[in-house]
C-alpha cells in the first residue's frame, strides 16, 4: 500500500475540500474587506454551502472507503451531509438580521458555522474512531466559541463556559470508552473491530467500553441523564446558534452513534439496546415533563429537543433496518421544524426586546399572521399532529418499535407525545388568543421569510407526501456498514 | 488477568513509598521553625511583593500563535526528510497544509495580533479581537 492518501482519495473528499476552501475564503475575506462591506460575507458563506451541496452530486451512488478505511463515502454519509448543509444554509439565512441587531462581527461567526459543518460531515463519514473523534472535536470546538459569540451578553458567556467544561469532560469519558474498544480489538477501524468483537459477546470489559461510549455519546445527543447542559446552553447561546446546535450537532451525534454501535459493536447489541432503551424512556419523559413548566421559549425548545432525542433513540433501540430508516427520516424532518421554530424566535428578537419569553409571543397572530401560522405548523409538527412531517416521522419510529416487539417503548412514546402537545399548544394560545403585545414590530427580512417559507414547505410536503424521503432514507440505511454490520440490522 | 498483577504491585509500591515517606518524616523529623523556614519558598531569600501579577492577555495570543507555527515547522521536517519517497503526491499535500496555515497567518496578521507595540492604529485593529 502506498503511504499517505492517494490522489483518488482527494477526489472522494471533494465536498469536504470545497467546504474547507469556502471557510478559508470567508475568514480571509473578513479581514480584507472594509468593515462596511462585510455583510456580503453571508452570501459568500451561502455560496460555499451551495458549492459543497453541488459537489456531493457525483457521489450519489458511491460506496467506497477512502484513505485506508478512515472515511466512508456512502449514501448514509450523503444523507447526513445533506441534512447538515441544509441546516447550515438555513442557519446562515437566519443569522443575517440577528447578527446586525446584536452588533456581532459576521466573519468569524460564518467561518465557525462552516467549520462546525465540516466537523459534522467528517463525523457522518467516519468509520474509524480517530476520524470520528477529530470530526467531533472540530464541531464541538466551533460550537464552544459560537455559544459565547455575543461577548457582552453574560448568559452567552455562561453558555459557552458550561458547554466547554461539560463537553470536555464528556469527551474524556467517550475517549476512555474508545480507548477500551481499541485495547480490546487492536484496531480503531469500526468495520475491522466488528469482526474481531464477533467472538467477544458478553465480555464484561466490552460491556464497560459500551457503557462509557454510551455516556459520551449520550452527552452529545443530550439524552437524560446527560442533558443538564442543554437548557442553559440553548438559552444563553445566540438563537441561530441554538438552532444549529439543536439540529446539526444532534444529527451528527446520531450519525456517530449509528456508526459506532451499528457498524462497530453489532456483537454487543444486546448491551447497548438495553442501555438505549432505558435512556430513550428517561429522555422522552424527563424532557417532556420539564418542558411543561418552562416560560422561556428557548428553554422550552431545549427540553423539547431533549425529548425528541428520546424519540429518535426508539429507532436505534429497534435496531432493524426499518428502525434506522425511521431515525434518518425523523432527523431530517426534525431539522426543518426545529429550525423553523427557532427562526420565529429570531424574528421576535428586536432592538428593544430579547423576545425569547413566552409572553413575547402574545398577539403575534395579529401582528404577523404568516409567522404565527408558520409557528403553529411547527408546533403541531413537533407535537406529531397530521398532516405535518412530524406525524409521519413519529409514526415510522413507533411502528418500527412495534415491528421489533418493543411495545412498551412505543406506548410510552405515544403517551409522551400527548404530554408534549400541552406546551406546544400553549405557544399557539399565546399567539392567537392573548392580545396584549410587547415592544416594537417583529423583525422581518427577506432572508427570514425565505427560511420560514422553506421550513413550512418542507414540513407540509414531507407530511403529505413522505414516500420520497422514506425511499431515500431506506436506501441510505441499507448502505450502512460492510459485511459485519448487516448482521445487526436483523 | 496475569499481566495486571505486576501493575497492581507497582501501584501499591508507589503509593506505599510516598505514604511511608511523608508519615515517617512527620514523626521522626526534628522541628525548629524560624520565620524564614516557614516562608512558602524556603530558599533563604525573603519573598518580595505579591505572586499574583497581572499579565497582558497579549502574551497568551503570542504563545498560541508561536505554538501553531512551531507545529508547522515540526511537520515540515519529517516531510523534507522523506520528500523523495513521497513524490509529487506528498508535495501537493504539504502545499495544501502550508496553504491552510498561510490562511491562518494572513488572518492573525490582518487582525493585528502580530503588532506587539501599542500605537493607535494597531490598537484600533486589535479592538476587534481583544474586547
Amino acid at each position: 500500500m502506498p503511504p499517505g492518501i492517494s490522489t483518488s482519495d482527494f477526489y472522494y473528499i471533494l465536498p469536504e475540500l470545497v467546504l474547507t476552501a469556502g471557510a478559508l475564503v470567508v475568514l480571509i475575506a473578513d479581514v480584507l474587506l472594509p468593515r462596511e462591506r462585510r455583510s456580503a460575507l453571508s452570501w459568500v458563506t451561502l455560496a460555499a454551502v451551495g458549492a459543497t451541496l453541488a459537489s456531493l452530486l457525483p457521489f450519489t451512488s458511491t460506496h467506497v472507503e477512502v484513505a485506508h478505511g478512515l472515511l466512508a463515502v456512502d449514501r448514509f454519509a450523503l444523507f447526513f451531509k445533506i441534512v447538515f448543509l441544509v441546516a447550515a444554509a438555513i442557519t446562515v439565512l437566519m443569522s443575517v438580521r440577528y447578527l446586525a441587531i446584536e452588533g456581532a462581527s459576521p466573519g468569524e461567526y460564518y467561518f465557525l458555522i462552516l467549520c462546525a459543518t465540516l466537523g459534522m460531515m467528517v463525523m457522518a463519514g467516519g468509520i474509524d474512531l480517530i476520524t470520528i473523534f477529530i470530526g467531533l472535536e472540530t464541531m464541538a470546538v466551533s460550537f464552544y466559541i459560537l455559544a459565547g459569540f455575543i461577548k457582552p451578553n453574560q448568559r452567552s458567556n455562561e453558555a459557552a463556559v458550561k458547554y466547554f467544561l461539560l463537553g470536555a469532560f464528556s469527551l474524556g469519558i467517550l475517549l476512555y470508552g474508545m480507548s477500551l474498544m481499541y485495547g480490546l480489538s487492536g484496531t480503531t477501524n469500526l468495520r475491522v473491530m466488528a469482526t474481531s468483537f464477533g467472538a467477544m459477546a458478553g465480555d464484561s470489559r466490552l460491556a464497560l467500553a459500551v457503557i462509557l461510549v454510551v455516556a459520551g455519546v449520550g452527552f452529545k445527543i443530550a439524552a437524560v441523564p446527560f442533558h443538564m447542559w442543554a437548557p442553559d446552553v440553548y438559552e444563553g447561546a445566540p438563537t441561530p446558534v441554538t438552532a444549529f446546535l439543536s439540529v446539526g450537532s444532534k444529527a451528527a451525534s446520531f450519525a456517530m452513534l449509528i456508526r459506532i454501535f451499528v457498524e462497530g459493536l453489532p456483537s454487543a447489541s444486546e448491551d447497548w439496546r438495553l442501555l438505549f432503551w432505558v435512556l430513550s424512556i428517561a429522555t422522552m419523559t424527563v424532557g417532556n415533563f420539564a418542558a411543561v413548566t418552562q416560560t422561556n421559549v428557548k428553554r422550552m425548545l431545549a427540553y423539547s429537543s431533549i425529548a425528541h432525542a428520546g424519540y429518535v433513540l426508539i429507532g436505534i433501540v429497534a435496531g432493524t433496518s426499518r428502525g434506522i430508516t425511521a431515525t434518518l427520516v425523523y432527523l431530517m424532518v426534525y431539522s426543518f421544524m426545529q429550525l423553523g421554530a427557532f427562526a420565529v424566535v429570531v424574528m421576535l428578537r428586536r432592538a428593544d426586546v430579547v423576545g425569547d419569553e413566552l409572553k413575547d409571543f402574545s398577539g403575534l397572530a395579529s401582528r404577523n399572521p404568516f409567522a404565527a401560522f408558520a409557528m403553529l405548523l411547527f408546533m403541531l409538527s413537533l407535537g406529531g399532529i397530521p398532516p405535518t412531517a412530524g406525524f409521519m416521522g413519529k409514526f415510522w419510529l413507533f411502528s418500527a418499535a412495534i415491528d421489533a416487539h418493543y411495545y412498551w417503548l412505543a406506548l410510552i412514546g405515544v403517551l409522551n407525545s400527548a404530554v408534549s402537545l400541552y406546551y406546544y399548544i400553549r405557544i399557539v394560545v399565546f399567539m392567537y388568543v392573548k392580545k396584549e403585545t410587547l415592544g416594537s414590530e417583529p423583525t422581518t427580512s427577506p432572508t427570514l421569510a425565505v427560511v420560514l417559507a422553506v421550513a413550512v414547505a418542507a414540513t407540509l410536503v414531507l407530511g403529505v407526501y413522505p414516500q420520497l424521503l422514506f425511499n431515500v432514507a431506506a436506501a441510505s440505511a441499507r448502505t450502512l456498514g460492510a459485511a459485519g454490520a448487516t448482521a445487526a440490522l436483523r | 488477568m496475569q499481566g495486571w498483577l505486576s501493575i497492581l504491585i507497582m501501584i501499591a509500591l508507589g503509593a506505599g513509598f510516598a505514604l511511608i515517606s511523608v508519615v515517617l518524616s512527620s514523626f521522626l523529623g526534628p522541628r525548629k521553625p524560624t520565620p524564614e523556614k516557614l516562608a512558602p519558598y524556603e530558599c533563604g531569600m525573603p519573598p518580595v511583593g505579591d505572586a499574583r501579577e497581572r499579565q497582558s492577555v497579549k502574551f497568551y495570543l503570542v504563545a498560541m500563535i508561536f505554538l501553531l507555527f512551531d507545529i508547522e515547522i515540526a511537520f515540515l521536517y519529517p516531510w523534507a526528510m522523506a520528500l523523495r519517497d513521497l513524490g509529487w503526491n506528498g508535495f501537493a499535500q504539504v502545499l495544501l497544509f502550508i496553504a491552510l496555515l498561510l490562511a491562518g497567518y494572513v488572518y492573525v496578521w490582518r487582525k493585528g495580533a502580530l503588532d506587539w507595540g501599542g500605537d493607535q492604529a494597531t490598537a484600533r485593529r486589535r479592538s476587534t479581537i481583544g474586547d
